[in-house]
């Protein structure tokens, strides 16, 4: 290649808010229901019908705002997108055009283990409505829709082109999820298309200042989606410009499976979506009180979360980064520490065991019976040695989706470790005198013979023996 | 008499002293509408089976002993873009003909929580487009006055169902002059109500933002008790205001009011006898006790202008829904989704929607939308202000409805232009969100209705009915009921 070029990243999110209705009837805002059984004439848009706004959207979206730094506009506007589309029934969309409800606003986003942030601008935020879904199957001809989307609640945060790699693109999307699960606004479930974006790419070869041409890549479904698709564009710009060709301004979708971008629409056939004020509805006033009032309702964000567990916890930035992805890790977290189990142990316990056991079961810490109580109870008994960590696996898988209490299953399993002394020095002898080999392969310098017997002392226990004792017995015995 | 000769007020009246049953006024209504609908054509849909039920159950809930609204029993039609639950409900159109919602606007839920009874849904220009009601797909309604004459639109047939005694009351609406302009060419009270006073859910819409459900009655009280049943807040309307009701006590009383008449609704073009007619009602409002005096409202000539490309602007956006895609007409071939959009709108609207939908997404397409519909809201700006600042010199604002009288069949509907010049004295009103009345005033060397148009500021449709109220007395009540001649008139 005969020159360096930089990438040029934005990125238009769409995320779904979870109220309880949709955003312009009284409909149930639910994901899953029976095809068409979430729907009414009003989002259906049957002739005669007229959109009333529901204020926890605004609500949800002037959140995000102040989340996000951004200016709130206390007089903004709905407009009409229009356009023809079978998931459309009103053939317009009811959005936010010239003045949106957020603007200027930015996102820091952790690039190293240092804590190194970036910040990236954030355009605007909007509210609109979501659109239906075309049903294509081949048990019927033709094809349906479900209007069980239409009207759910979206918000679209646009971003400045300020990010100039993948990975950074990746950092944004993970980092504003979180903040979106933090303010409680959205479920975040990108295969059920809460989280959907736009991402546009242009590339630049370095040192030059101005932005080239930008194509945009719709249908990006997740987050790696992303990653890939920015990487492809990128490459293909590039490999267009170093051909000595020129890149057109269009629209591409993004085919994850085939891992490539196909043109949609050129500058040329883009859209004339022909906005104007919806006159169904007046415009969105708010006051200052209002602002403010949610302003001071904000909770912690997730980005000072994670400082804070690497400043003050000494977690390292991967832990703590991991820890406050979702609120309800890093409230476990913040509960066991509460009740004195130690930093360290609290968070590999969450992040490891517990964390992979959800995983498998592609659960979250909500549907689970895990409490702070539980999991410091038995941390604290693998300190004091009571149990051994391996135990503590057994104990752990069990307690998350049962009412047993630690010490129950303890019990019952017989997971008590043997910390009497005199029991296991007896149980040490007998593995010595069976392992003269072993013994002799130690005395003459093989000191990983050690560990083959501790092992054969935890074996000869059954697993109870706490296994420093035994290897503090074990290490006399043979030195003495 | 015939009992459908009674006032709506009359009727209520002896319904709630039961000197008269729902039952036996509704049959009678039946009689007159089987005795005129071929002469009129009134209706596009009749529904005797749901009439004649709710006329029972208000008869039966009377004989009870219960205290009803005193809309209960009386007939009340339902201009065809207003949704009523169960009932075929087709803004005149082919697109819509056989949709039937599954909803009740709200003023039609409101008539029928009071008991009164629907006899059925009422002819209209296609979608509201129009100033004759010659553009419905179904029929042309006919001027009682004159059956070779338009009813005005495009709320045609609501008018010629009260003004030829089908219907006591009936529902229409009013974007641009919808409601008052048949009122003054059938020789009947319509109102056009403050935007916001009716809710329009269930109100097919045309242009949102101009669009108000309107009431026509013969007299100015019976239009104050239709008003006061449907008006009032709506949670399903977000444009709807909660408001001081007029209520129904109207006295008629002019004494210390001061009327503004403003010289650029008596320019060139108005019928010499349309302006006598208003010259000596206005003068009979003076010797009422009102003060008169010559106002000016500039921006009068731009109101055509500026309407037309709001009105088609939202329009187009409005008819959009009508894709074929999940109710009304789907054309019966197509080679493919864009194919089947072409064809359906092309072969379910008329000349004239398809000619307003075309102009309005003119106007707001990427590169005209500044030079079209942004002048015009700013248009539209200027209009509120004027008015505004006639408010402050007057109470009310006397005009002519249409410079003109009923004109023929068939004399317009080729020149679009002239046709909505029917609307000059009409527009501004909705442009700036006002209420209006129309009430006859005389009548031309014909023997034509002529309209009088009372404008107030929002919501002082209270006052509007008390200047009416008293030039009705003048005029000694109501026009009569026309006798109806054959088929083709006099």
């Amino acid at each position: 290649m005969a020159r360096n070029y930089e990438t040029i990243i934005g990125l238009e999110v769409h995320c779904e808010l979870k109220t309880d209705s949709k955003i312009y009837c009284s409909c149930k805002n639910e994901f899953g229901a029976e095809v068409n059984s979430k729907c009414c004439p009003i989002c259906t848009g049957m002739p005669g019908t007229l959109p009333t706004l529901n204020e926890k959207v605004v609500e949800y979206a002037v959140k995000m705002g102040l989340a996000l730094g951004c200016t709130i506009n206390l007089v903004s506007k709905q407009d009409r997108k229009n356009y023809f589309y079978p998931d459309l029934p009103k053939a317009y969309q009811i959005s936010q055009f010239d003045i949106p409800l957020c603007e200027h606003g930015h996102l820091d986003v952790m690039l190293d283990d240092e804590g190194t942030q970036k910040r990236i601008g954030v355009t605007r935020i909007h509210i609109e409505e979501d659109a239906g879904k075309l049903i294509h199957d081949e048990s019927f001809s033709g094809t349906l829709v479900d209007f069980n989307r239409c009207g759910v609640p979206l918000i679209e945060i646009v971003s400045e082109p300020d990010m100039r790699s993948s990975a950074e693109a990746h950092a944004y999307l993970e980092t504003l999820r979180s903040v979106l699960l933090y303010l409680g606004i959205s479920d975040g479930k990108m295969q059920e298309g809460s989280i959907r974006c736009d991402v546009n790419v242009s590339v630049r070869p370095e040192g030059q200042t101005a932005f080239g041409t930008r194509c945009e890549m719709k249908n990006v479904n997740s987050f790696s989606g992303a990653v890939r698709a920015i990487e492809y564009e990128s490459k293909r710009q590039i490999e267009v410009l170093e051909a000595g060709g020129v890149i057109e301004q269009e629209t591409r979708r993004w085919d994850d499976m085939a891992g490539k971008s196909f043109p949609l629409r050129s500058k040329e056939d883009a859209h004339d979506y022909r906005y104007f004020p919806e006159p169904d509805l007046g415009t969105i006033v708010l006051t200052e009180e209002y602002v403010e009032g949610l302003r001071a309702s904000l909770p912690e964000l997730p980005n000072a979360r994670t400082l804070r567990y690497m400043r003050e916890e000494g977690l390292p930035r991967f832990d703590a980064n991991l820890l406050t992805e979702n609120p309800d890790k890093g409230d476990l977290f913040e509960a066991c520490r509460a009740l004195g189990a130690p930093a360290k142990a609290a968070a590999n316990w969450i992040l490891g065991d517990v964390s992979r056991i959800l995983n498998e079961r592609y659960l979250t810490l909500a549907d689970c019976k895990l409490t702070a109580g539980k999991l410091t109870e038995m941390i604290t008994a693998i300190d004091k040695g009571e149990i051994s960590n391996t135990a503590g696996k057994t104990i752990i898988e069990d307690v998350m989706f049962s009412d047993h209490t630690v010490s129950e299953v303890i019990d019952r399993e017989g997971l008590r470790q043997i910390s009497d002394s005199g029991a296991l020095e007896t149980l040490v002898d007998g593995v010595i005198a069976a392992n003269e080999k072993s013994v002799a392969d130690y005395k003459g310098g093989k000191t990983n013979a050690l560990g083959y017997l501790v092992g054969q002392c935890m074996k000869a226990s059954k697993g109870k023996g706490n296994p420093a004792l035994l290897r503090e017995i074990l290490q006399k015995r043979l030195d003495g | 008499m015939r009992l459908y000769e009674m006032t709506a007020c009359e009727m209520a009246e002896k319904l709630a002293s039961k000197e008269i049953g729902a039952v036996e006024l509704c049959e009678d209504i039946f009689a007159r509408i089987d005795e005129t609908e071929e002469a009129v054509a009134s209706f596009i849909t009749l529904d005797r089976e749901g009439a004649m039920a709710a006329a029972h159950a208000a008869d039966a809930r009377r004989m009870a002993g219960e205290t009803l609204h005193p809309l209960a029993g009386v007939p009340v039609g339902i201009k065809d873009n207003i949704c009523t639950d169960g009932l075929r409900t087709t803004c005149a159109s082919r697109m819509l003909e056989n949709f039937v919602p599954p909803y009740d606007a709200t003023a039609v839920s409101r008539l029928k929580k009071a008991g009164a009874v629907i006899p059925g849904k009422l002819n209209m220009d296609e979608f509201a487009m129009g100033s004759s009601c010659e553009t419905s797909y179904f029929k042309k309604s006919r001027n009682p006055h004159d059956l070779s004459r338009v009813p005005g639109g495009s709320s045609g047939g609501s008018a010629t169902a009260v003004a030829s005694g089908q219907l006591p009351l009936s529902l229409g609406s009013d974007t641009g002059g919808s409601v008052r302009l048949p009122a003054s060419y059938c020789g009947i009270v319509g109102l056009k109500p403050t935007y916001g006073a009716v809710s329009r859910y269930g109100l097919v819409a045309f242009a949102s933002s101009l669009d108000q459900i309107g009431q026509f009655g013969r007299t100015v009280d019976d239009v104050a008790l239709l008003f006061d049943a449907v008006c009032g807040p709506d949670r399903l309307d977000a444009t709807s205001r909660s408001f001081d009701k007029p209520g129904r006590d109207i006295e008629g009383s002019v004494k210390g009011m001061t009327i503004g008449v403003p010289a650029e609704y008596f320019a060139a073009g108005i019928q010499p006898e349309v302006e006598a007619a208003l010259r000596q009602a206005i003068a009979g409002l003076e010797a009422e006790g009102a003060s008169v005096r010559p106002i000016s409202l500039p921006s009068t000539e731009y109101g055509i202008a500026a309407y037309y490309v709001i009105s088609s602007a939202e329009a187009s956006s409005n008819l959009a829904r009508f894709d074929g895609v999940r109710y009304g007409y789907r054309a019966k071939e197509y080679a493919n989704l864009v194919d089947m959009y072409e064809r359906s709108r092309s072969e379910g609207f008329g000349a004239e929607v398809k000619r307003r939908i075309m102009l309005g997404t003119f106007v707001l397409s990427s590169g005209y939308y500044d030079a079209y519909y942004g002048r015009a809201k700013l248009m539209q700006q200027r209009m509120t202000a004027e008015f505004k600042e006639a408010f402050e010199s007057c109470d009310l604002i006397v005009t002519p409805t249409s410079p003109t009288t009923a004109f023929k069949l068939g004399e317009k509907i080729d020149d679009p232009v002239t046709m909505y010049l029917n609307d000059v004295c009409t527009v501004c009103v909705n442009i700036a969100g006002l209420p209006a009345l129309s009430i006859p005033c005389g009548r031309d060397q014909n023997g034509m209705p002529v309209g009088m148009q009372l404008i107030g500021p929002k919501f002082s449709e209270k006052r509007l009915f008390e200047a009416a109220k008293c030039h009705e007395r003048r005029m000694g009540g109501a026009l009569p009921i026309p006798a109806i001649c054959g088929k083709e008139g006099k």
